[in-house]
């Protein structure tokens, strides 16, 4: 087991720069997950602690070891791939066996461990198969198994489970969560659904266009994101955001240029309760209605914009209405107008 | 019973044939008839004697085998069988292993003058064979491999167009079972031999069939490359029936389907490996 550290880590290909020096530390056992959208350097900073790409500025150590020029089958870690990667013409038991690869242990010593992790993942019926008579599920433990009989310093899992359906997710989630309480093992896992980051990770990493914007706890993240970015990236569904002004201490909408932004999650804005002090009040036409059961979500209209609230779930709230929607005070969070970032709440 | 006779009147079975079809089949038979006619003829005549064979009846009056038991007792066809078989076996095995190894190289690896490499093998695609067999003689003769059978073998023993079958297929090979192979800790090599070889099966088969058949038939470089006949090939060794006294018909017929039973068995034994589609298992879905 092992920590990482991420300094100044640069990667760039050829000449475009898609990582921009980004500091990190994964202390041992921690559970890391990076988010971010699609093409902001989340798998290639991963591939970069893996040893699959080539870094190009800065330093990576595993332990306390600088790991730059260490080859892959050197630095230990154990990967999972989105697409799984397990090799077709072999057996369930043969694929895991391979994570044994490079291992001293006796052949019947290996056989164990294999059969141990099969047994940990519920793949003990399946040993003798091959990877097409498995379902997607099954072919995403065999993947794990093959990372875990190898008891490496730490799993790197890309996108692990982008590929299964929301059910099937749901479970794994809990699977993964589960394996790394009994293991204990340090964990970089790479998500762009933020449901798995935050039900998941010890820390989110909210990184976006080769940069590490946030690195904390997921209600950290939540509650205090550190500017607007990732203020709508985590949690749905996403902050409403509001061009606004502050006058002693009141949140109103802005007129003419906005001093602040204001944002507030859809949980916070609650239409038809009596707030006495509301923080922040919105009135506008409905333009939809949502009924999730416990409660309703109304899409409402303002000034061009559209803003999520929540009703209860019998509200009777009819499209084409109007409504006022309120947040209590204390949650509504401040925006620097101009660079976005976090001011503080109201 | 006569209730359910009656009660189904059962479509004739050509009811449905449309004419396009008849025509097409028609076609078909007839092109089959042609390819076939040649081989009937051969085994034929492998069973007839020697006075019969401008007998052309398809089916022999009294078939024999005495020219089989003559072919593989006497003289050294034998020998010749043989032959061919070791030059071929050893030409195909190392095209499977050399293209494959340089296509894996060329398909997977990033590396500077990669490209030329590749366009330097794919220009030697456009260079005959009749050209080049003066200066693999020369080349032979001065290095001592002519009559030899590495002499038949070497200029085979690659093949530029090998290679670039292999190249095609190594980069259909996911990058993620590479790099899990990797991260498992194998070596490069052992990536290439454990994984990725197995993922391109069918491309090797078909390889192996191509280059054992090309090698079995081959006759000009044979031909030319050796002067004893105990070195001979197949091919070179049949013609040799029809130099010596008269053209032994009989004898050249019961040597070429003994080769060509050879070539169909490899066939079968090759062909049930080009089956397409095991790679994608291993990945999602
Ligand atoms: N081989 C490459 N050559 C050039 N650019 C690349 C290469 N691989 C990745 N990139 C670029 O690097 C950036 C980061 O890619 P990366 O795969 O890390 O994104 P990601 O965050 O994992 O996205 P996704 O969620 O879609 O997987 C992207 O802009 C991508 O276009
Ligand atoms: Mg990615």
């Amino acid at each position: 087991m092992a920590a990482f550290e991420l300094r100044d880590l640069v990667k760039a290909y050829g000449k475009t720069r898609v990582i921009h020096g980004i500091d990190l530390i994964i202390p041992d056992g921690e559970f890391v997950v990076f988010v971010g959208p699609s093409g902001c350097g989340k798998s290639t900073t991963l591939r970069m602690i893996a040893g699959l790409e080539e870094v190009t500025g800065g330093e990576i150590r595993i332990g306390d070891r600088v790991v730059n020029e260490v080859d892959p089958k050197e630095r230990n870690l154990a990967m999972v791939f989105q697409n799984y990667a397990i090799y077709p013409h072999m057996t369930v038991r043969q694929n895991i066996a391979f994570g044994l690869y490079t291992s001293r242990l006796s052949k019947r010593e290996k056989l164990e461990k294999v059969e141990a992790a099969g047994a940990l993942l519920g793949l003990t019926p399946l040993l003798d198969r091959r990877p097409s008579a498995l379902s997607g599920g099954q072919r995403q433990r065999v993947a794990i198994g093959r990372a875990m009989v190898r008891d490496p310093v730490g799993f790197l899992f890309d996108e692990p489970l982008s590929n299964l359906d929301a059910q099937l997710r749901a479970q794994m989630r809990i699977e993964i969560k589960d394996l790394h309480r009994r293991l204990r093992t340090t964990i970089a896992y790479v998500t762009h659904d933020q449901v798995e980051a935050m039900t998941m990770a010890d820390r989110i990493v909210v990184m976006k266009d080769g940069h590490i914007l946030q690195a904390a706890p997921p209600m950290d993240v939540y509650d205090n994101p550190v500017d607007v970015f990732t203020a709508r990236f985590i949690g749905t569904p996403s902050m409403n955001i509001v061009p606004a002004k502050q006058t002693n201490g009141v949140v109103t909408l802005a007129d003419g240029d906005p001093s602040v932004l204001a944002g507030v999650r859809p949980h916070d804005l609650l239409v038809g309760s009596e707030i006495a002090q509301p923080g922040l009040t919105l009135t506008g036409t409905v333009t939809a209605v949502e009924p999730l059961g416990p409660e309703t979500l109304v899409h409402f209209e303002i000034a061009g914009q559209s803003i999520i609230a929540t009703a209860p779930p019998h509200g009777g709230v009819t499209i084409g209405s109007n409504v006022t929607a309120k947040a209590p005070r204390g949650q509504v969070h401040l925006f620097d107008a101009v660079t976005e970032k976090a001011l503080g709440r109201a | 019973m006569a209730v359910t006779d009656t009660a189904i009147p059962t479509p004739l079975p050509f009811a449905r044939i449309k004419p396009g079809r008849i025509v097409l089949w028609t076609i078909l038979f007839i092109g089959g008839m042609l390819m076939i006619t040649p081989i009937l003829f051969m085994f034929s005549t492998s069973l007839k004697t020697a006075g019969q064979i401008y007998d052309l009846r398809l089916i022999p009056q009294n078939p024999t085998l005495a020219n089989y038991v003559e072919v593989l007792t006497e003289g050294q066809f034998l020998r010749w069988f043989l032959n061919s078989a070791f030059v071929a076996i050893c030409v195909t095995a190392s095209n499977v292993f050399f293209d494959s190894l340089v296509g894996y190289t060329l398909a997977k690896f990033r590396f500077r003058g990669r490209m030329f490499v590749f366009i330097a093998i794919l220009s030697t695609l456009m260079i005959p064979t009749e050209m080049l067999v003066i200066p693999w003689y020369l080349m032979s003769a001065n290095f001592g491999w002519l009559d030899s059978y590495w002499g038949i073998m070497f200029p085979g023993m690659m093949t530029a167009f090998g290679t670039f079958l292999m190249k095609q297929f190594f980069e259909t090979v996911p990058d993620d079972f590479i790099e899990a192979a990797r991260m498992d800790g194998l070596n490069e090599f052992t990536i290439w031999w454990k994984i990725a070889m197995p993922l391109v099966t069918p491309a090797l088969s078909a390889l192996a069939i191509f280059t054992f058949l090309g090698n079995w038939t081959a006759f000009f470089w044979p031909l030319i490359s050796t002067t004893s006949k105990e070195l001979y090939t197949l091919p070179v060794g049949l013609t040799s029936f029809a130099v010596e006294q008269a053209i032994q018909w009989e004898m050249i017929m019961t040597g070429a389907a003994i080769a060509t039973i050879t070539t169909l068995l490899v066939f079968l034994a090759l062909q049930r490996y080009i089956v397409r589609g095991v790679m994608l298992a291993g990945l999602r879905g």
